[in-house]
């Protein structure tokens, strides 16, 4: 910051309020933008968007865990209003009730599970709740200074009347931490609800990711816990990644028999992610979408590296903000209603843009009107008209495709060996990338399709009809309401058959045909007519006249093939499909899959890369002379074994450096060693070091052992 | 039985209600209480009892304490994470919360012993003082000085006071390697069969008669006698289980006195909750209310350890498969099993003589980050880049605990590992992968 000031002094800028810091995150959306001049509403537009997708993903996250938090939330009251003065509750062992709650390996997604937990806990159980992190809990004390903590802080911040107590419970936090503290704190709480004979509420201690813990820890912890179970109502709930038994392998009998522990399984993360998928995704209620490319990353990320549904809607995040970063046109990746008023205010820089969009030009291409194309590409109101339709046109294509695809899923995910997937999003992906009816697997699944039973066409067909009218439900579009109806009135006729196949035993004219070749056959002995007949036996059998639910059945799929053929042709097709499309894999992989040693090495061998100085540039790949020290440093080692000479390489070094001075070859001081170069060898050395290309070894003196296999 | 508990100084019908309370521990009692004498003699200066978990050392002491009402300080050691906790508790109990104040931050046992003397100065008092410490065994982990102090505290005080440690471990164990002063030593025996039965008929249910009620203990301790002899746990598992049995009591269809009918009745449930409830794969809760369930439903309740099955991202099953493999096959083998052209080479060649016994009865062993980098790349069907979540995925199976990491934290100079899961583990996860891990193993070649 400049000041007025002539003369030297101290000055004190106070920093700004966090208003300014909040509009600086959309200062930099714009600062690294493709063009300056929309991006401020385009930056708008992306924060819409996600605050919607973020606000639905989590009410979703909260209606699937809702069954196993409710369960357990049962749980908890159960044992806690249990009957003191049954004779058998007197005689059984105190155990401390323990909820096991399997949450799979995807540990990212855990954080949000406990988060929602522990706020149930509080409003509708007891405000006595403390959650802990294995790394938080090294040691007995830590864990039960954590405990302390978490339980009486939680009370104290609730009702702040109690100021004096308050201060006496952190005075005793200070002197000592103890369970006998706890206790002594909790009887005070709680002896005002004795009277009103309200059940105590228990103490819930979480741990959350149980196999972190030391076990000897936990097992100290759980006999002390023992000990005061009696006067204190404690529960603990269990997070555990892998599998049960892990309480078992932490736990000795001894101790897992102070324990009452019930299983509670969470939903697997490959349901959560294809319930995410199901409801984000495959919608139309978001213009913007992800490309196939795109989505492979995603779902090939979740599904090979993490199993994380919180990553996969981050990667959504990360995806959405690059398009509207990167491209221009995203102003119309909005409600159509919207996108119509945009497209009036485009400006001529965006339109000629539309223009040289791949995807318009090939639509100019396509007309007929030869007139019409070149006032499209000459006239900029024509083309802001062409545009409105053509948004509108694509809005409709993605209400469309999404009913078709489910429709098509629900028939095809049944069928063996699963040409088409067994998930929708692998239907999906296939339609992104081509015409899906160009594809063998389709058409072998059409042919199996043709061979399925009655019973399985007509559930099929049920599927369908459900999830027609379940995306009905939302936005109404006429081609499917009247594919929903066609659909039903197959199935109603399907089911009417088994009426009509009681009542019509066998058709007549199926007779003449099948007997006729056959009566011929008794007649004529000879081979070659025999082999004759039998030929045309089987084409008329072939030709043979269908029953009426082969007709149906024949009917029912080439309809759903129809269906598919004009709904579900992949967007590339669409013309302006760019403006909702992001395809860019390769950035989002770049951002979620970071590849550090491929960047040091990238770095290291070829700095033009990053550097992007044009006197490092060289051709055939090699380091030039004039390259950062520690890149010639690398270079060389590359040729070393697995020891490597300090002095050797000290003095290629200085070849190398003495060469990039441009000093005389010939000159007697060429490649010799001065205080300088040694100096600035020794730097690249341990900063390579540092990097853990090598290390210093005690095999030999003078050398240092390489880290990294291979060389040049 | 009560004459064996006459002492002088000590009320007796006191002893006697003390004796009632403490069925089967008299010998012990009554030696504990020679050991004591009168209440105001000096008594030795400490005492290790030891026996089993749940063979009545607490209780014995707690009930003569209580009953006769001695002065007395009863500390669990598990719950004195530090030295000053104990003091404190000690200083607490005989002299109140304001002695216990004086204890400087940190204090050392000469703090201890200080602030002791200053107290009984104030109060002092001629009966015997009693520090009674269960779970001596955590104090081996505290300060090396405390536990011999501790054994001559009557020394150090200068007062009447005895220590009486009660631990699961035999003195043996104890002994630090400086020397201290030797307790007298007591051990508690186990419960016989006959005295658990004894024990255990006495909680009889309100509403059954003793005979009933005994002729059941007598049951249950023939089913589980041979695997748990604690006391606690039968009596939580005798609990458990009496509903069952005198269901058919209620229902009418045995009479109280059918012994037989009723054992034949019983007996399968009492195998089966040995099996289950006993081991906890099954919790009480869920134990009571299979009960109430249908035999079908019932059987749809699983124990902890049916859940063996562990869900994890492609890669981490092949990082797991490699790392199961540098664990159990030798290094030297690994040319055999991932080269392309290795020839034919036998197991045979490959033996050598100290290494017959199978690899997977010695246990995994450690193997570096590179051999199981190497190992993976090679064994996973695709190309992989080596991204920063494929080591990400390394350090997490550490925290699932599906890896040991052996050597130091120090991740640049080649960490080691070790594979912590199952044959049967792993061969359930290749299989989930289509990989065929038999055929890598060396073991099994």
């Amino acid at each position: 910051m400049a000041t007025s000031s002539v003369s030297k002094g101290c000055f004190v800028f106070k920093p700004s309020s966090k208003k300014r810091k909040l509009a600086d995150i959309g200062d930099h959306f714009m600062r690294g933008c493709e063009e300056k001049d929309g991006s401020a509403l385009r930056y708008n537009l992306f924060k819409q968007l996600w605050d919607r997708i973020f606000k639905d993903t989590e009410s979703l996250q909260d209606d699937l865990n809702r069954n196993i938090l409710d369960s357990l939330l049962d749980f908890i009251r159960k044992c806690c209003h249990k009957k003191l003065d049954d004779w058998a509750a007197q005689m059984r062992a105190s155990e401390i009730p323990t909820a096991a709650l399997m949450l799979g390996v995807n540990v990212p997604d855990h954080d949000m599970t406990f988060h929602s937990l522990s706020e149930l806990l509080r409003a509708s159980v007891s405000p006595y709740v403390a959650s802990l992190h294995a790394k938080e809990c090294g040691a007995l004390k830590h864990l039960l200074k954590r405990v302390l903590e978490r339980v009486m802080d939680g009370e104290v911040d609730v009702d702040d009347e109690e100021d004096a107590e308050m201060d006496a419970v952190q005075v005793n936090t200070r002197v000592q931490c103890s369970f006998n503290v706890l206790c002594e704190w909790y009887k005070a709480k709680t002896k005002k609800l004795k009277d009103q004979s309200v059940h105590r509420p228990p103490v819930v201690v979480l741990f959350k990711d149980l196999e972190a813990f030391n076990p000897k820890v936990l097992q100290e912890f759980i006999i002390i816990c023992s000990r005061y179970v009696e006067q204190l109502p404690l529960v603990f709930i269990f997070g555990i990644a892998t599998s049960p038994s892990t309480i078992q392998n932490m736990l000795p009998h001894s101790v897992s028999s102070l324990l009452c522990i019930e299983l509670f399984h969470s939903l697997s993360c490959t349901q959560h992610l294809a319930t995410v998928i199901d409801k984000l995704i495959l919608t139309s209620r978001f213009p913007f979408k992800l490309g196939a490319k795109v989505m492979q990353v995603l779902v090939s990320i979740f599904l090979y590296h993490d199993f994380s549904v919180r990553n996969f809607i981050k990667g959504v995040q990360v995806a959405l903000l690059e398009h509207f970063h990167s491209q221009p046109l995203s102003v119309l990746c909005c409600e159509e209603k919207v996108a119509m008023d945009l497209i009036v205010h485009l400006r001529k820089k965006d339109l000629e843009r539309i223009r040289e969009l791949p995807s318009l030009k090939s639509h100019v291409e396509a007309m007929k009107d030869v007139e019409k194309a070149d006032l499209l590409m000459s006239n900029d109101a024509s083309l802001k008209e062409e545009c409105k339709t053509l948004i509108k046109s694509l809005h409709t294509y993605h209400t469309n495709y999404y009913p078709v695809l489910r429709c098509l899923h629900a028939l095809t995910s049944g069928l063996p060996r699963y040409p088409l997937g067994k998930q929708i999003r692998e239907l999906h992906l296939i339609c992104l990338e081509n015409s899906v009816w160009e594809s063998e697997d389709y058409q072998t699944a059409m042919k199996l399709l043709k061979m399925l039973s009655k019973e399985e066409l007509e559930a099929g067909m049920q599927r369908c009809v459900e999830a027609l009218k379940l995306e009905q439900e939302e936005e109404e579009s006429a081609s499917m309401t009247s594919a929903r109806e066609r659909l039903q009135e197959l199935l109603s006729l399907m089911r009417g058959l088994d009426l009509c196949a009681d009542v019509v035993p066998v058709t007549e004219d199926a007779e003449p045909i099948l007997t006729s070749p056959l009566r011929n056959l008794q007649k004529k002995t000879d081979l070659f007519q025999l082999q004759k007949t039998l030929l045309e036996m089987n084409e008329t059998r072939r030709v043979k006249k269908l029953s009426p639910f082969e007709r149906l059945r024949n009917e029912t799929v080439d309809f759903l093939d129809s269906l598919v053929r004009s709904h579900l042709s992949p967007p590339e097709s669409q013309p302006l499909h760019e403006v909702m499309y992001y395809r860019s894999s390769a950035t989002v992989r770049r951002h979620l899959n970071a590849t550090p040693r491929t960047s040091i090495q990238a770095a290291l061998s070829n700095p033009y890369f990053y550097l992007q100085n044009e006197s490092l540039r060289t051709d055939d790949g090699g380091v030039s002379n004039s390259a950062p020290d520690i890149c010639i440093a690398y270079k060389l080692h590359l040729e070393c074994g697995r020891l490597i000479n300090l002095f050797d390489w000290l003095e290629a070094y200085c070849t190398v450096v003495s060469a990039a001075e441009g000093g005389d070859p010939e000159a007697e001081d060429f490649g010799k060693v001065d205080e300088r170069k040694h100096a600035r060898f020794i730097q690249a050395v341990s900063e390579l070091e540092f990097l853990g290309f090598i290390k210093s070894t005690k095999q030999k003196t003078d050398h240092v052992a390489r880290l990294t296999w291979g060389g040049c | 039985m009560t004459g064996a508990l006459q002492y002088p100084g000590y009320d007796g019908d006191r002893l006697e209600k003390a004796a009632g309370l403490m069925p089967c521990r008299e010998i012990q009692a009554g030696l504990l209480l020679s050991l004591m004498g009168q209440p105001e003699n000096h008594c030795y200066p400490s005492i290790f009892i030891y026996g089993h978990r749940a063979s009545g050392k607490s209780h014995v002491l707690n009930t003569l304490m209580k009953q006769l009402e001695l002065p007395h300080a009863m500390i669990s050691c598990v719950e004195c994470l530090s030295v000053a906790l104990l003091f404190e508790q000690v200083l607490d109990s005989f002299f109140g919360a304001d002695a216990a104040s004086l204890l400087p931050r940190g204090p050392s046992l000469s703090d201890f012993v200080r602030i002791y003397k200053q107290q009984i100065s104030e109060s002092p008092t001629e009966q015997t003082r009693y520090i009674i410490m269960e779970k001596a065994e955590m104090l081996r982990n505290a300060d090396s000085n405390l536990l011999p102090g501790l054994l001559r505290l009557q020394e150090l005080v200068e007062d009447n006071v005895t220590v009486i440690l009660l631990s699961e471990i035999v003195w043996d164990k104890f002994r630090p390697n400086t020397g201290c002063f030797e307790p007298l030593l007591l051990h508690f025996p186990d419960y016989s069969k006959a005295e658990l039965q004894q024990i255990l008929s006495k909680d009889k249910h309100p509403s059954y008669s003793t005979d009933f009620y005994s002729s059941y203990i007598n049951i249950l301790l023939g089913v589980f006698y041979s695997v748990c002899r604690d006391l606690r746990e039968l009596r939580h598992l005798a609990a458990l289980n009496f509903s069952k049995f005198c269901e058919p009591v209620e229902e009418g269809k045995f009479k109280e006195n059918d012994t037989h009918k009723l054992w034949r009745n019983i007996e399968p449930h009492l195998k089966k909750a040995m099996q289950t409830v006993y081991l906890r794969e099954v919790s009480s809760l869920q134990w009571e209310q299979m009960h109430e369930m249908k035999e079908i439903e019932a059987g749809a309740v699983r124990g902890l350890s049916a859940h063996t099955h562990v869900e994890l991202p492609y890669y981490s099953k092949f990082l797991l498969i490699a790392a199961y493999l540098a664990s159990y096959n030798p290094a030297r083998t690994d040319k055999r099993f991932f080269l392309k052209h290795h020839g034919k080479i036998k197991k045979t060649n490959f033996l050598k003589k100290n290494e017959k016994t199978s690899n997977h009865l010695l246990g995994p062993k450690p193997f570096p980050l590179d051999r199981m980098l190497a190992i993976f790349y090679s064994v996973v069907d695709s190309r992989v880049a080596p991204t920063a979540s494929i080591f990400s995925q390394i350090s997490s199976l550490v925290t699932l605990q599906l890896l040991n990491q052996v050597s130091h934290d120090d991740q640049l100079d080649a960490p080691k590992y070790k594979c912590a899961v199952s044959l049967d583990f792993i061969s359930a996860i290749s299989r989930t992968v289509n990989f065929d891990i038999v055929k890598y193993l060396y073991d099994f070649l």
